[in-house]
């Protein structure tokens, strides 16, 4: 088809002289600010080009005029903050629990060192708070497990629970179903005196051979009365807060096959003076002793 | 409607030397695919965003996990609706404008679209069933890539063959962008999925590439399908809609070429932009950036053709909703791609990578340019294809308008606030050096912002209903007949 060259009665423009399916085009020049803009951009991109690393050569690279490197820069500003909390991790860490809590400033640096790594490390099992869940200690209720009283948090902390750490806290609780120890029905009748222990019995059972069985073969880890044993990490049975839950089914699991919590040792994540403001932080749930 | 008769006068006059007869058979299924898995994929979009304000949304099936849906939705949006929208368009528009029926038979065209369909299925169905390969964008493994190859090249020789039998003696730049399409996703497909099978019976592969090599050659494909599918491609789609629509001549000839040739240059390189602050080399990273700053012109030079086609056509806006929805696609397209480039620096992108400002701007780009220049294609085409006088309802047209661009306007500003909360929130550190914020008090920050989202994406979804409504009504409803235009004009 002929190319013919109309002007736009709108623009005033001439057209191409194309026509596909009816669409024309103008011949409008690039606008100015368009180009000017672009070029610009290619100015401003050249120049990031030469001041910082770009053109690769060989087995090498142009480093670029500054020196930058996104190491180095990353480097410098890990560096900044770690010397500014360093010097607050240091007072920490040469302070007794006792010295730390009689300073008012210093308690309140261990406390915010404490929640933030509270928070990105004991939160997701220990929930917010310290408030446990199935299978995860509760620290603010006061049922310790292994103990309550600062230097032994932190001891936990440090070592671990089953961590593999040599000062690991450590126990095993034999599995009395599944290693054959006791029949099902005697673990069904344990369950039931354990339950009359925090308060919830089965109504119309008869738990004197269940109280028997559990003097036998529970009571010298938890106590004849299910008070608990810290040394071996016992739990308290004559309670409300119980690690794996409360109805009958629970308690039976536990006996017949039990689950036995693992803890990291931190000491291989966090240093010295942050789990010292750990352990005051947790102390401070409301359970602390 | 009575534009489209009118502009098809010149059409008729330039050719009457012989009638051809145009494959629209492949255009309407392509219309009705795509609208289909456009409410596919903002339906599992939203389901998805629920999922993030309430996990419980998961449901504890491994099917209906957040992991498994989201390939869904972003194949769904970006291949299913997105490619069916471009297969669709791009043989309407290169008939049309190349005046001659899809080269290689109706066969070959249903072949390159059946075909398509099917890789979009047996895609989604691997996702929900475990089957990735935890490539972002290109998640199908290497029998599902194979397949999907033989339906692009099927793609390629139509379109091409087409061009070379074309009647007219120039190439529409609607069908530059298309072919640039085509032929730099066909590269990146292949380049992007070099693996080795584990066996040849197993679905399981392994990337050809390892570490910082692999990321790179990644972003290299996963930016570019934003260069090229989702943006070259619907700048064809642009190109021919908006003069159509607009029934005006495109504002510079010059422009399109400029911009065309710096936009496929400048666009393969700026991948590396992914990898800021990663154990990518310094040096890929500052090309990385450099390329993107340099790619802002380029990509404007689109919006400005197409906002400027507009001049004397201004008032259409009022009456022609399809295309008020193509011009804000524009604007949109406009806007993502100021922010792209922004978003590349380097500094800016620590304070923005992992954040979800990332996904508010895909979003401007997946909301407001890409579905919103196909629902104006799709409210141009239904009428013409179908033969009908015009759309069954243009208030309805106009309440989709508003309703999803409130849903848009909800989705981004929810999440610029949320990613530049996310973003301090993570850098914050306080007088003694420790962190202000734990990372989960970041998650609970963002979720007030998450509800937002999800109803912006509710509210995008209801408008594309009324849209698939109202289109069933123009093919169906007895007003939009031609016989009754013909009543009504006795």
């Amino acid at each position: 088809m002929p190319t013919k060259i109309e002007k736009d009665s709108v623009t005033g423009t001439d057209t191409t002289g194309h026509v596909w399916d009816g669409v024309r085009e103008l011949n409008t020049p690039l606008p100015k600010w368009w180009l000017y803009t672009f070029i610009a951009c290619i100015v401003f991109a050249l120049g990031q080009m030469l001041l910082y690393p770009s053109v690769p050569y060989g087995v090498g690279y142009f480093h670029g005029l500054l020196g930058y490197s996104q190491r180095k820069s990353v480097d410098k500003a890990v560096a900044e903050v770690t010397a500014l909390r360093g010097q607050s991790l240091q007072a920490i860490q040469k302070a007794s629990f006792a010295e730390i809590q009689a300073d008012p400033k210093l308690l309140a640096t261990a406390m915010t060192a404490g929640r933030i790594a509270f928070a990105e490390n004991c939160q997701p099992c220990h929930g917010a708070g310290g408030g446990g869940r199935l299978g995860y200690p509760a620290l603010a209720a006061g049922a310790w497990i292994w103990g309550g009283k600062l230097p032994e948090i932190q001891q936990t902390l440090i070592h671990g629970i089953r961590s593999g750490d040599p000062d690991a806290r450590d126990s095993q609780m034999p599995k009395f179903g599944v290693d054959g120890l006791l029949k099902p029905e005697q673990i069904g009748q344990i369950a039931e005196y354990v339950m009359t222990l925090y308060g919830t019995p089965v109504p119309n059972v008869d738990v004197a051979p269940g109280k028997a069985l559990f003097a036998e073969n529970c009571a010298a880890c938890h106590g004849l009365n299910g008070e608990g044993k810290r040394e071996v990490g016992a739990p308290r049975l004559a309670s409300k807060v119980h690690l794996n839950g409360l109805s009958r089914a629970d308690v039976v699991a536990q006996i017949n096959n039990p689950r036995m919590g693992v803890m990291p040792a931190w000491n291989t994540r966090l240093n010295e003076a942050t789990i010292k403001s750990l352990a005051l932080y947790v102390h401070a749930f409301g359970g602390g002793e | 409607m009575s534009d489209i008769t009118a502009d098809a006068m010149p059409m008729m006059a330039h050719a009457p030397a012989r009638v051809v007869v145009y494959n629209e058979r492949i255009v309407k299924n392509a219309v009705i695919m795509a609208m289909f898995w456009g409410v596919v994929a903002f339906t599992v979009g939203v389901y998805l965003a629920l999922e993030l304000c309430w996990p419980a949304f998961n449901l504890g099936y491994s099917f209906t996990n957040f992991g498994r849906l989201r390939p869904v939705h972003t194949s769904a949006a970006i291949f299913a609706f997105g490619g069916t929208a471009l297969i669709g368009t791009s043989f309407h528009v290169v008939q049309r404008t190349c005046r001659t029926r899809l080269f290689g038979g109706d066969a070959l065209a249903s072949f390159v679209f059946w075909g398509y369909q099917f890789f979009i299925v047996m895609a989604a169905l691997s996702y929900v069933m475990g089957f990735s390969q935890s490539r972002e964008y290109a998640e199908p493994e290497w029998y599902i890539d194979i397949w999907l190859t033989v339906v692009w090249v099927a793609y390629l020789i139509v379109f091409l063959g087409t061009l070379m039998m074309r009647e007219e003696p120039h190439i529409y730049v609607a069908n530059w962008f298309y072919l640039a399409f085509i032929v730099t996703v066909a590269m990146l497909h292949i380049g992007n999925n070099l693996a080795i099978p584990v066996s040849f019976f197993g679905a399981k592969s392994y990337s050809a590439f390892s570490g910082a090599q692999d990321a790179l050659i990644q972003w290299w494909y996963g930016h570019n399908a934003v260069g090229f599918f989702l943006t070259a491609g619907f700048l064809g789609m642009m190109y021919y809609f908006i003069p159509k629509a607009a029934n005006r001549p495109v504002y510079s000839y010059r422009l399109s070429i400029v911009h065309f040739w710096s936009l496929i240059f400048l666009y393969i390189w700026a991948g590396p932009h992914h990898l800021h602050w990663t154990a990518l080399p310094d040096w890929a990273q500052t090309l990385g950036m450099a390329f993107s700053i340099m790619l802002w012109m380029p990509s404007w030079g689109g919006m400005i053709n197409g906002l400027m086609t507009l001049s004397g056509a201004w008032d259409k806006l009022r009456t022609d909703p399809g295309l008020r929805f193509s011009v804000t696609a524009v604007g949109f397209y406009g806007m993502s791609t100021f922010e792209g480039p922004v978003m590349s620096i380097r500094d800016v992108n620590a304070l923005a990578h992992y954040t979800d400002w990332v996904v508010g701007h895909v979003h401007s780009g997946a909301l407001g340019w890409v579905a919103f220049i196909s629902f104006g294609a799709i409210y141009y085409l239904v009428p013409v294809l179908w033969k009908r006088t015009g759309l069954f309802s243009n208030k309805l047209a106009a309440w989709h308008y508003w309703i999803a661009t409130l849903g848009i306007v909800f989705y981004i500003t929810s999440l610029w606030v949320a990613g530049i909360m996310q973003g301090l929130m993570w850098r914050a550190y306080d007088q003694y050096g420790f962190l202000q914020y734990s990372f989960v008090e970041s998650v609970v920050a963002v979720h007030p912002y998450y509800v937002i989202r999800m109803v912006g994406g509710l509210l995008f979804l209801t408008g594309a209903l009324i849209m698939v409504y109202n289109l069933i009504r123009t093919v169906n409803s007895p007003t939009t007949a031609p016989a009754a235009a013909l009543r009504v004009g006795a």
